[in-house]
């Protein structure tokens, strides 16, 4: 078993680092289709993301920080994305990426843990749900596209559900031997914690061990790491990937421009690592809520409302525009008088594009992602 | 029902290999409560606060001296995969404070003889997080738990709380040193000049003082509630790290990392948080507004919530929660007295240990099961707490970790436990015997299948990494 998980993990490899020879059967045959959650942990600033640069109130209301995505692709008359993020405007350009803008989830507080809980939950309100969209989502797939995995030492709430899910952290230490791993599989055998989480780490042990090296220190290395499990033909099919460091409250210029550096190169090596199966490959970034119109006291913003999220993919229905019914940043148009307003749900953004790129109901999508909506 | 296994590792860190069997664990714990040292010998000698801050001043501005160093220094394995910038810091001063007191911390907790006390100490170093995320934060987070934490720990929770939020970790980590009152004396002279754009508020510990230190999240707190706590705030700040406004004005006697009020920063005139009007000047505003919800019924049910929680499980019985929170109403705080009631209480000793153990405390229980040290002269400690999933004092967030079995049992740190045990036992071969070891350390919990199956292991260094990696073990 462990050897043939190996080759095949090794074959796939060679696939990828040949992805660009046209015509290769691999591609022909039709790849099942993928999914990768990019959860921005903090309250990723989407006016900054993709700057209103168009809207008359903007440069006054970002002051000093309002020339942040100077140098960006303009993506269109109103907006121009972050320069930071060059692999993204290319994939905007060839209609690989969407914008989706002044959304938000239905939480209207502004406390992370809440706003997270929400997004990843799906619920209506804080701590209602238990369970995640991702995880419940798995629930609709065929079997063969429903294997999950988080890059995380323990499951985030979005992927938890009735199905099995696997998670994955880099690791520099020593492999256990295989002789200490059969006895403790015994020893957890009764134990309805241990013995599922112990299953899923010997089986991911041996999807991953052949990558040593990746240690998920930048995007880079982390996108490298997800392409690597997610392209195997027994690999994960269902990926998310948690990124920190979104709450700019002080010195965002600098600190956003780094996150969207880390998360470019992120979404570039899963291309380059996915290689033909980028094409059935849906990436979805979002965050929890966004941040203040207006540049704080010290250089950055706090917790605010409305934000941007991403769809990237090699076939999306919008791909190359930007959804945003705009409210506008003008004092009386902001939300509390300080944040964006949200003027279409994030749910059923993520609805929307879920069905699409896996050909299901729009209806029984949202019903199952957001039972409560 | 394992009372022994629960005193030793719920309430305690793990039974240390030359403890005495625990006869009375009630009288254990509560003796402890009176023997405890708020400055164990493992922390003396670190870093002081002045030190840290001028190491941090050095750090950012002896950038140039520092790159030419590091191009004639042969690069350590750990450093091989670094940029420029991370390996600065990782050769740093600052980045040394930092591992030093990671270290000793570990060697405090694996060494104490008042484990359950120091488990509080680290319940609520975690309670009021700070994070090293940040340059400036980085060598001030030991020193933060020292400090601010371990002095308070058997006082009044009003105290506690105005020593954690008056450390500069905590204003620099929540950025209150950098926020000004916006109509402040020194804000209103930059705005009247008009030639840059005037120095402003922050909010960021102003909320979190609010939703994770007192009263808790949704708990009737307003916007405005924390826009003025943020004013009343204003002031605090940290003396001679920054470069800013409010350096100029920092008093002439303030040695670098002191915390300082700072009265033209202070945002002038009353304040009115959750219903209540601050008419005080000064620091003083502040402080009253402190006070006030530290002894709120809503910081008394958030606090007997948390402390339940660490000792029961997921989801506290109501019938402690509303005792612990009645008795933190009664006593004004007294924190010895929820402890007293924690050890009385019959909830936490009635379940089997179901709490599944931090990386934290798992690595502290397994090395103070063993007598021969388990870790090399060379190991770092806090890279080992990083690799395990639970970086020292560096959360991420102001929340801190949570406390709740899904947050730490996962597949990749299971593996990654076993693995770390597996190495550990490696170090150790024959020299311990985990025929003897198991009923020491499991006591009570030790199943007669984990007996077993420890006796049968191809070697003892096998069984000792079975022992570590045991249902039981892994639990508290």
């Amino acid at each position: 078993m462990i050897l043939s998980r190996r080759s095949i993990l090794l074959s796939g490899i060679t696939v990828a680092a040949a992805g660009a020879l046209p015509g290769f059967a691999y591609a022909a045959a039709g790849t099942p289709k993928r999914l990768v959650f990019i959860i921005q942990r903090g309250a990723a600033d989407g006016l900054g993301i993709v700057a209103p640069t168009g809207d008359p109130a903007f440069a006054a209301a970002r002051r000093a920080m309002a020339d942040e995505t100077a140098g960006g692709a303009k993506l269109d008359s109103m907006f121009t994305l972050h320069p930071a993020m060059a692999t993204t405007a290319g994939l905007f350009t060839g209609k690989q990426a969407h914008f989706a803008h002044a959304v938000a989830t239905g939480y209207r507080d502004r406390s992370h843990f809440d706003g997270q809980n929400m997004l990843e939950g799906g619920g209506s309100r804080p701590y209602g749900r238990d369970t995640g969209w991702v995880g419940r989502l798995l629930t609709l797939l065929p079997a063969a596209e429903r294997d999950a995995i988080a890059i995380a030492p323990a499951v985030p709430l979005a992927l938890r559900g009735t199905v099995q899910v696997g998670t994955y952290a880099p690791s520099r230490l020593p492999q256990a031997d295989s002789d200490l791993i059969a006895r403790l599989t015994a020893l957890y055998a009764d134990d309805p914690l241990l013995h599922p989480l112990w299953d899923s780490a010997v089986k991911t042990q041996e999807l991953a061990s052949d990558i040593g090296g990746n240690n998920g220190r930048n995007g880079a290395d982390l996108g490298k790491l997800a392409a690597s499990l997610m392209l195997p033909a027994d690999g994960a099919r269902v990926m998310m990937v948690e990124t920190g460091g979104w709450d700019t409250h002080s010195g965002q210029r600098g600190r956003l421009a780094a996150q969207l550096r880390g998360l470019d190169q992120l979404v570039a090596a899963l291309q380059t690592g996915l290689g033909p199966a980028w094409a059935d490959t849906l990436v979805l970034v979002a965050t929890e809520f966004g941040r203040t119109v207006e540049v704080n006291g010290t250089g950055g913003t706090d917790h605010g409302t409305a934000s941007t999220a991403m769809l990237l993919g090699g076939r999306l229905a919008e791909g190359g525009e930007i959804s945003a019914d705009w409210p506008g940043l003008a004092s009386s148009a902001r939300l509390d008088g300080r944040d964006l307003k949200p003027t279409r749900s994030l749910e059923s953004v993520i609805a929307a594009a879920v069905a699409h790129h896996y050909a299901f109901s729009p209806t029984r999508v949202m019903t199952t992602l957001y039972p409560d909506a | 029902m394992a009372v022994q296994y629960l005193a030793a590792s719920r309430f305690g860190l793990g039974r240390r290999f030359d403890d005495p069997a625990i006869s009375d664990p009630k009288a254990w714990l509560t003796r402890q409560l009176g023997d405890y040292d708020p400055a164990p010998a493992a922390t003396a000698g670190l870093a002081g606060r002045t030190a840290i801050a001028t190491a941090y001043v050095e750090y950012r501005e002896d950038r140039q001296a520092m790159r030419r160093e590091s191009a004639d220094t042969p690069m350590s394995e750990e450093e091989k995969g670094m940029g420029p910038e991370l390996r600065r810091l990782s050769r740093s001063t600052i980045r040394r404070h930092y591992v030093d007191a990671a270290a000793a911390r570990l060697a405090a907790a694996v060494a104490t003889p008042t484990p359950f006390p120091e488990r509080l100490v680290h319940f609520w170093a975690n309670h009021f997080a700070v994070s090293a995320d940040k340059q400036t934060v980085i060598g001030f987070v030991g020193n933060y738990e020292n400090e601010a934490i371990r002095p308070n720990i058997m006082g009044k929770f009003a105290d506690l709380l105005i020593a954690a939020v008056r450390h500069p970790a905590m204003l620099l980590y929540l950025d209150q040193a950098q926020s000004f009152g916006p109509d402040s004396p020194v804000a209103t002279r930059v705005r009247d000049r008009g030639r840059r754009q005037a120095p402003g508020l922050n909010e960021n510990l102003a909320r979190e003082i609010l939703e994770l230190h007192t009263l808790g999240v949704r708990t009737g707190y307003t916007q405005a509630d924390v826009t003025a706590f943020a004013k009343a705030l204003t002031g605090l700040t940290v003396a001679g790290l920054g470069r800013g406004v409010g350096q100029r004005l920092m008093p002439a006697d303030a040695a670098p990392g002191a915390t300082v009020f700072i009265a033209p920063l202070h945002e002038p005139g009353a304040q009115t948080v959750v219903g209540r009007r601050y008419d005080a000047a000064g620091a003083a505003q502040g402080e009253s507004i402190l006070r006030d919800l530290a002894v709120h019924p809503a910081t008394a049910r958030h606090v007997a919530t948390k402390l339940a929680r660490h000792f029961t499980g997921n989801e506290p019985p109501k019938s402690l929660v509303d005792r612990l929170a009645a008795d933190f109403l009664n006593s004004g705080g007294d924190l010895a007295s929820l402890y007293r009631l924690l050890i009385t209480s019959s909830e936490p000793w009635v379940a089997a240990p179901t709490m599944f153990k931090s990386p934290w405390d798992w690595t502290v229980s397994m090395l103070r099961a063993l007598k021969i040290p388990a870790l090399g002269e060379k190991q770092n400690v806090a890279a080992m707490f990083t690799q395990l999933g639970q970086p020292i004092w560096r959360p991420g967030s102001p929340a801190g970790y949570d406390d709740k079995v899904a947050t730490w049992a996962g597949s990749a740190a299971l593996m990654q436990r076993v693995e770390l045990a597996s190495r550990i036992a490696g170090r150790i071969g024959d020299r311990a015997d985990p025929r003897q070891l198991a009923p020491l350390v499991l006591a009570d919990a030790l199943t007669p299948e984990t007996g077993r199956a420890i006796a049968r292991a191809d070697s003892p260094g096998q069984g000792i990494a079975m022992l570590f990696a045991s249902p039981a073990f892994l639990r508290r």
